[in-house]
């Protein structure tokens, strides 16, 4: 009976201290990313090159998803709106909600999934056909050559993918708000625009994304530097990518909207 | 010191999970020879390999290259060995998102500021010295087993190194590639005046082309000598392994319990 105790609780404390120094080896492998990340700059052909995988090939993903978030935003926002008959304020609800919240959460979560894991798979694979050692014993440092840049491409993507994804969602309310159901044009853009802040909503929501491009960029290639090189722990990697980077960018978004928005 | 060989391994040992790998490992790679290191899978050989390019830091011993202890150096002083050396992994490792002109091209665009013509000469070069020249454009996917392994040769030499390691270069290949594979190593040991480490467990093939063997079991060195040494030599192990016998100082049967008792035993834990 102790005996079992003993080691369930040893069992524990292995899980614990595990996670722990594998939170550490991340946090290593981040300061690494950003220590070798010269080559991504003086070349920057090589991040250009992973902007276009990661960023420009999640451009469809965004753009239609966020047309159908604004789509319903507008459907739910004027049905519950026009019960207090405000809805002229449509606008400041469709571009309010997708400034400060969704395209930023909404864009992240999808990059994650869409590029996030192409990432993760991509380096695992490279590992475990020695790609990465090739390189090493080649004297191309494969952190500066591989990881930064694709690092970076995802922390420059993202702000960007979020703009879009709030821009194709404000036309996306626009459609169903004003075209379809014919709340007033005037007011829909004009309301928006009094009420819109540049430095509170706009700002805050950029740096969001920001920090949401940081945090999947880095889970994606620890994940994928750090994956057993096998087909199993590949598509291990790649799992805990996207729910890594989903859970942890829903947790910042609370943290750091707590500090942004705080009562004012 | 030209009379110094070029890698000396002396009393090596290395641990990875408390575990000994590598147990009182002496080696000399002489300059101009080619040495053969063999032995059964999981015996350590591609472990002294990754130790030699400084991979991996021995826990006792050293290695050195070129008069210089490898694990001594820094990183810019390691990434400066490693370009005297070349090393050919066992699937060639490839990178796959670039042609097979790109791979080759690879260090030379890393390492060097030639010209985009002269890389482009150079790279023909040594896709000629493997008979691929006609297949710069093709993707790695394209390529079968054996070509894929010539590229990745091409690549290794692409900067002239001073040592070149082979990872079981022979594995997979049907016997034609296989003797080209193994020609190609001897010739361009001897075209480039360097010398080279073939880990491998293809006895016939490598004893036909190499000066030196070293035999390897658990972690340790236990036969040496020149192919015809290691031919007739009456070592029960060394007889096992080059007459590919089944049974022998390397049993056949994994440890287990007693076959008798596994079978009838009451318990079938």
């Amino acid at each position: 009976m102790l005996d079992r105790a003993t080691s369930a609780l040893r069992g524990l404390g292995h899980r614990v201290t595990s996670r722990i120094w594998r939170l550490g080896f991340a946090s290593r492998f981040f300061l690494a990313t950003l220590l070798y990340s010269g080559t991504s700059f003086r070349r920057f052909f090589l991040t250009i090159r992973e902007i276009y995988f990661t960023g420009v090939l999640s451009l469809i993903i965004i753009l239609v998803s966020g047309l159908f978030v604004g789509m319903v935003l507008g459907l739910q926002g004027y049905d519950t709106l026009q019960r207090y008959g405000s809805s002229e304020a449509l606008g400041i609800l469709v571009a309010l909600s997708l400034v400060r919240e969704l395209g930023p959460v909404v864009s992240a979560l999808l990059f994650a999934s869409r590029a996030g894991s192409a990432i993760t798979a991509e380096i695992g694979l490279m590992k475990a056909t020695e790609q990465l050692s090739a390189m090493e014993m080649m004297a191309v440092n494969p952190i500066a050559r591989v990881v930064a840049p694709r690092f970076w491409a995802g922390v420059i993507s993202m702000p960007l993918l979020a703009a879009l994804f709030s821009a194709m969602g404000i036309f996306g309310g626009y459609l169903v708000g004003v075209v379809l159901i014919g709340v007033d044009e005037g007011s829909f853009w004009s309301q928006m625009q009094a009420s819109v802040d540049f430095r509170e909503d706009i700002v805050n929501g950029v740096i969001k994304s920001v920090v949401f491009g940081i945090i999947v960029s880095w889970i994606a290639v620890f994940e994928g530097y750090d994956s057993e090189p096998t087909a199993e722990g590949v598509s291990g990697a790649t799992t805990r990518t996207v729910v890594t980077s989903s859970l942890a960018i829903l947790a910042a978004d609370f943290i750091l909207t707590a500090f942004m928005f705080r009562g004012a | 010191m030209p009379n110094e060989p070029l890698v000396r391994i002396s009393d090596l040992n290395f641990t990875y999970d408390r575990r000994p790998v590598l147990t009182g490992i002496n080696m000399t790679i002489p300059r101009g020879k080619v040495v053969a290191i063999m032995g059964q899978s999981g015996c350590g050989k591609t472990t002294t390999l990754r130790l030699i390019g400084g991979q991996l830091k021995p826990s006792q011993g050293e290695v050195r290259f070129d008069g210089r202890v490898v694990h001594e150096l820094d990183a810019a002083d390691l990434y400066a060995m490693r370009r005297r050396m070349g090393m050919l992994f066992q699937f060639g490792a490839l990178f796959t998102d670039i042609s097979v002109f790109d791979n080759v091209a690879f260090q030379m665009r890393e390492h060097s500021n030639l010209t985009e013509a002269m890389i482009r000469d150079l790279v023909l070069l040594k896709l000629n010295a493997v008979g691929l020249r006609g297949a710069q454009n093709l993707m790695p996917s394209e390529l079968s087993g054996g070509m894929a392994r010539r590229v990745a040769l091409a690549r290794a030499i692409a900067l002239d190194p001073l040592l070149m390691m082979y990872d079981e270069p022979f594995t997979g290949l049907d016997p034609i590639t296989m003797g080209i594979i193994g020609q190609l190593i001897r010739k361009l040991n001897d075209a480039l005046g360097g010398s080279s480490i073939i880990v491998t467990h293809d006895v016939q093939e490598s004893l036909q082309i190499v000066d030196y063997v070293y035999f390897m079991a658990d972690g340790k060195v236990v036969a040496e000598g020149t192919p015809d040494e290691i031919r007739a030599s009456d070592k029960a192990y060394v007889h096992q392994f080059v007459w590919g016998e089944m049974d022998g100082p390397v049993p056949f049967q994994y440890p287990s319990a007693p076959y008798r008792e596994q079978i009838y035993g009451a318990t079938h834990a």
